[in-house]
């Protein structure tokens, strides 16, 4: 069933079933990756991130009529939180969407944190992968609600829009670290509600202020409006052109640089952790250690020094 | 990792009571399942194909507008049409004694659930009848 080549062929239930095996962690999930992989990173992968309520459903749903527009098959991964207490979720961004459900050049997959507290799921950096090889030239991932600190997106998006609304807090929250120094674009929508002036000048000030943005892309203030579509084909034209801006500059090849760098060293990390568990919980000699500890009569700043190096002496010996 | 189960919860046809859809949905999230809802006013089409993407386990149909005899086989026999027969479909709503007979013997549904049924009947019938491999 799970065939590669039929994922690249454009089979969406072989997609969807691919997608299913890597968010369960199946098995053989590696292996998958591992072919799927030499298929992917052609796609323009945009990230809609902002607080609960901001209108991240309905500014995807207007995006995805743009990308349809200029005849891009685009695909479409919607996160929503995990509950903590019982593991479940209610995915429900899809409500938004469901005007494309017939349309065979869009796919839209929602997703569950399952537990991971970045805004994203711990799979959707993988089911990106998915939907390239499968043939999306667009695709979007629209965050959970998040506050200040949930940044994920950054990592895995190409042009990352943070989505406001207004009277969405003061001049001190514009100047907060987090969340506003990762936009590409800010959009402030639900612009019909009007009073947008004030937030519009906080950021354009915040941007002012930045030594950074001088020599590359400084990121537009764009007010939308998902009820008037106001600015919503404005919006579109200023992705792509931040995508060929930053393509063309340079800058698109070290993030994505950055992007491998990071995935490479949590796989080698994944790996480590792995054989190191292994290893120490073999014989059960940890078990008097953590009594040690937990008596005070060692210490795990010295402890822990001295378990790797035991690791990797007997690693040097095989 | 443990495997999770998906449902979706759709609202096909006209009537707009979706009260019961979200209580279901609500039930189902508190009792550890991932449960995709797509809103009101849902076409079979649009049923099937968001059970697709989103590779569900389970279809759950709320309909309280009468017409369960059509929505129901439809969605299922759509679902088989494009390989997709092995997703459960189970439905619930103001269905008649006779129409649930019917709906269970064609084949159409593979449980339906009236009013007053408890939300435990519903979770358990789902535990017991998606396997997790």
């Amino acid at each position: 069933m799970l065939d590669v080549n039929k994922l690249i062929q454009g089979d969406r239930r072989t997609a969807a079933k691919i997608i299913t095996l890597i968010e369960n962690d199946g098995e053989g999930k590696q292996e998958l990756l591992s072919r799927i992989y030499p298929h992917t990173g052609r796609a323009h992968v945009i990230g809609v991130t902002g607080s609960p309520g901001a209108g991240k459903s309905s500014l995807t749903d207007e995006l995805i009529k743009q990308a349809r527009r200029h005849n891009f098959k685009v695909g479409v991964i919607a996160v929503d939180p995990t509950s903590p207490i019982s593991g479940g979720a209610l995915l429900g961004d899809r409500i938004r969407m469901q005007e494309h459900a017939l349309d065979k050049g869009v796919f839209i997959r929602s997703m569950g944190t399952r537990g991971c507290l970045g805004g994203l799921a711990r799979a959707t950096k993988d089911v990106v992968k998915v939907l390239d090889a499968y043939g999306c030239q667009v695709i979007i991932i629209e965050t959970v609600g998040v506050g200040q600190s949930e940044l994920d997106i950054m990592h895995y998006a190409d042009t990352t829009l943070v989505v406001l609304t207004p009277g969405a807090g003061d001049h001190i929250q514009t100047i907060k670290a987090g969340i506003m120094e990762i936009a590409d674009i800010f959009i402030i929508n639900k612009s019909d509600l009007g009073n947008t002036k004030r937030i519009v000048t906080d950021i354009e000030q915040m941007l002012d202020m930045s030594p950074r943005y001088k020599s590359s892309w400084r990121p537009p203030v764009i007010e939308t409006s998902t009820v008037t579509k106001d600015g919503i084909e404005n919006l579109w034209s200023l992705i792509r052109r931040h995508f060929e801006s930053t393509r063309s500059s340079g800058e698109l090849r070290e993030t994505v640089r950055n992007r491998v760098c990071m995935e490479l060293m949590e796989m080698v990390e994944d790996e480590l952790r792995r054989h190191l568990w292994g290893y120490l919980n073999q014989n059960g000699s940890l078990n008097g250690l953590l009594d040690d500890l937990a008596d005070r009569k060692a210490d795990p700043y010295t402890e822990s020094r001295k378990l790797v190096e035991r690791f990797l002496n007997i690693k040097n010996k095989h | 990792m443990a495997r999770k189960i998906r449902v979706l919860v759709a609202k096909p046809g006209l009537d707009g009571h979706d009260r019961g859809a979200r209580v279901i949905a609500r039930g189902l999230r508190d009792a550890g399942m991932e449960v995709v809802y797509t809103g009101l006013h849902q076409t079979p089409e649009q049923i099937v194909e968001a059970a697709i993407q989103e590779d569900v386990d389970v279809v759950g149909l709320s309909i309280l507008s009468g017409a369960h005899m059509t929505l129901i086989p439809k969605v299922t026999e759509l679902l088989r049409e494009n390989g997709a027969g092995d997703i459960i479909v189970i439905g619930g709503g103001t269905i008649p004694e006779a129409d649930v007979k019917a709906l269970k013997e064609g084949g159409w549904a593979a449980e339906l659930f009236t009013p007053g049924t408890p939300l435990e009947t519903i979770v358990e019938w789902i535990y017991e009848h998606v396997k997790v491999d």
